[in-house]
């Protein structure tokens, strides 16, 4: 039996999901403002004068980038080597690609 | 006939030529679509965590004032306070005191801080939800840690700080300022470093460099420098992800450029054809236009989307490690979708208009030649 659909609408059934993927991403972005997060970690910036995030907590220089000495020779680092870049790029120590306990 | 019913038979034309190839055609989609999610991917991570970074750091201190000793960071004393209060254009001047904990139990360090204006208790600590969780700690527990003297000195869990705040907070441990100097062996006549607030914004570069001059041991360190730091730290991330991604970029270049470039006999016969049966270069080329634009524009929509999705909604497991790092106190936290136009305009100008245009000079090239000696 011949389809009576035409290509072209067969071409914009295909594209419309692809369309609505595209759009809702968008509007879940656009949907979004300021994070109920955001609010509580900028009062706690403000009050506690915090400059960096807790994003690399190993040593002082990656703790603090922006307070560190980086142009100190020799950095004193306790517990772990993360040295910028290369911590991005090393896998994390066995101990912590174990799975969480309960 | 009007130009839509035009256009319109020429889509109908495109998509049969398209469904007469399926495997090959799909499959460049395929491929098209995982390119631009990758690339989506990097450039939604990078400039959602940059946008978190520069949104939460925008109320840290307008200016740290740090002493240097020997080329590394020193004790501030007291009396640098009132002769920085002095200072026209300072608004108001205030002593931090903070501190790193390496505790051997978990191998983590801890931030040590002791706000000045928090009243915090003595003998009692707020901390991050990070220690909280890898020290297994809740309000009214007793944390005991070895001081500077290797004696243990005992704080009491106040509060677990809230772990929507993780990313700023996970490591903190905040005590108050007697136990702080205490803990560490800090005489009462030294700070960690000195916080200032400019009382006008614009000046605060006018107000570092008097403060440079006045003080030639001490460096400023500008908000502005906090948040451009943050900017290249991430940057730098993204252009190592983009390196790594550049040889997969370039695989599909090649694939592509070779689909779209390498006319078969079998196209070149049948632009001969249609040429023969009075088809105009113009309209072949639109037809070839339609054909890369509806590949492309899919493969854009389902790759950004997708990589909406892997970014903000399933955590980005393939790029968060390499964007955020690892560290023992990992901080939990989710990002904010952002749009930004210049960067989505980006994203299409390097995926789909190459692709797009790409595939048009062969088929200029087979259109203008005379049907005859394409067909034999």
């Amino acid at each position: 039996m011949k389809s009576s659909l035409r290509k072209s609408t067969l071409a914009m059934l295909v594209l419309a999901p692809a369309l609505a993927v595209f759009f809702g991403a968008m509007a879940d972005a656009l949907s979004q403002g300021e994070a109920a997060d955001e609010a509580a970690m900028r009062t706690e910036v403000a009050a506690w004068g915090l400059t960096d995030l807790a994003l690399f907590t190993e040593a002082r220089y990656t703790r603090h980038p922006t307070q560190a000495d980086r142009h100190a020779a020799f950095q004193d680092h306790p517990g772990a080597l993360e040295h910028f870049p290369s911590g991005a790029l090393m896998p994390p120590p066995p101990l912590l690609r174990e799975p969480a306990g309960p | 006939m009007n130009g839509f019913a035009r256009q319109r038979y020429l889509l109908d034309f495109t998509v049969a030529s398209l469904m007469r190839r399926p495997g090959r055609n799909l499959s460049l989609l395929l491929v098209y679509t995982l390119v631009v999610f990758l690339l989506a991917s990097a450039m939604l991570y990078s400039q959602a965590i940059k946008g978190k970074a520069a949104a939460l750091l925008r109320d840290s201190p307008e200016v740290v004032v740090q002493r240097m000793e020997a080329g590394r960071h020193a004790l501030m004393p007291v009396s640098y306070l009132e002769r920085l209060g002095r200072l026209r254009g300072v608004a108001h001047v205030e002593g931090r005191l903070w501190g790193y904990y390496y505790d051997p139990v978990v191998a983590a360090n801890y931030t040590v801080m002791a706000p000045d204006r928090d009243g915090a208790l003595p003998g009692q600590a707020r901390i991050g939800a990070g220690i909280a969780r890898v020290r297994g700690l809740a309000p009214g527990d007793v944390l005991s840690l070895r001081g500077y003297d290797g004696r243990p000195h005992a704080f009491t869990v106040a509060e677990v700080l809230p772990a929507d705040s993780e990313l700023v907070s996970a490591d903190l441990l905040l005590i108050a300022p007697a136990d702080f100097r205490a803990f560490f062996g800090l005489p009462e006549d030294v700070y960690t470093d000195l916080a200032l607030a400019v009382t006008n914004p614009a000046e605060v570069r006018q107000v570092a460099r008097k403060l440079a001059e006045r003080l030639p041991d001490c460096r400023p360190i500008l908000r502005e420098e906090v948040l451009r730091t943050y900017e290249s730290v991430f940057d730098w991330r993204e252009g190592l992800l983009l390196a790594v991604l550049a040889g997969a970029v370039c695989a599909f270049l090649i694939f592509a450029w070779d689909k779209a470039t390498g006319l078969s006999a079998e196209e070149r016969r049948e632009i001969g054809i249609l040429r023969a049966i009075g088809w105009e270069t113009g309209d072949v080329l639109r037809m070839k236009l339609w054909e890369g634009g509806l590949i492309s524009f899919t493969a854009f929509c389902l790759g950004y989307g997708l990589a909406h999705i892997h970014v903000f909604h399933a955590g980005a497991p393939l790029f968060a490690g390499v964007m955020r790092g690892w560290s023992v106190l990992q901080p939990h936290f989710a990002l904010t979708p952002q749009v930004d136009a210049l960067q989505l305009t980006t994203l299409f100008l390097l995926s789909v208009v190459p692709y797009t245009v790409v595939t048009l000079v062969p088929v200029w090239r087979a259109a203008t030649v005379d049907p005859d000696s394409i067909m034999r």
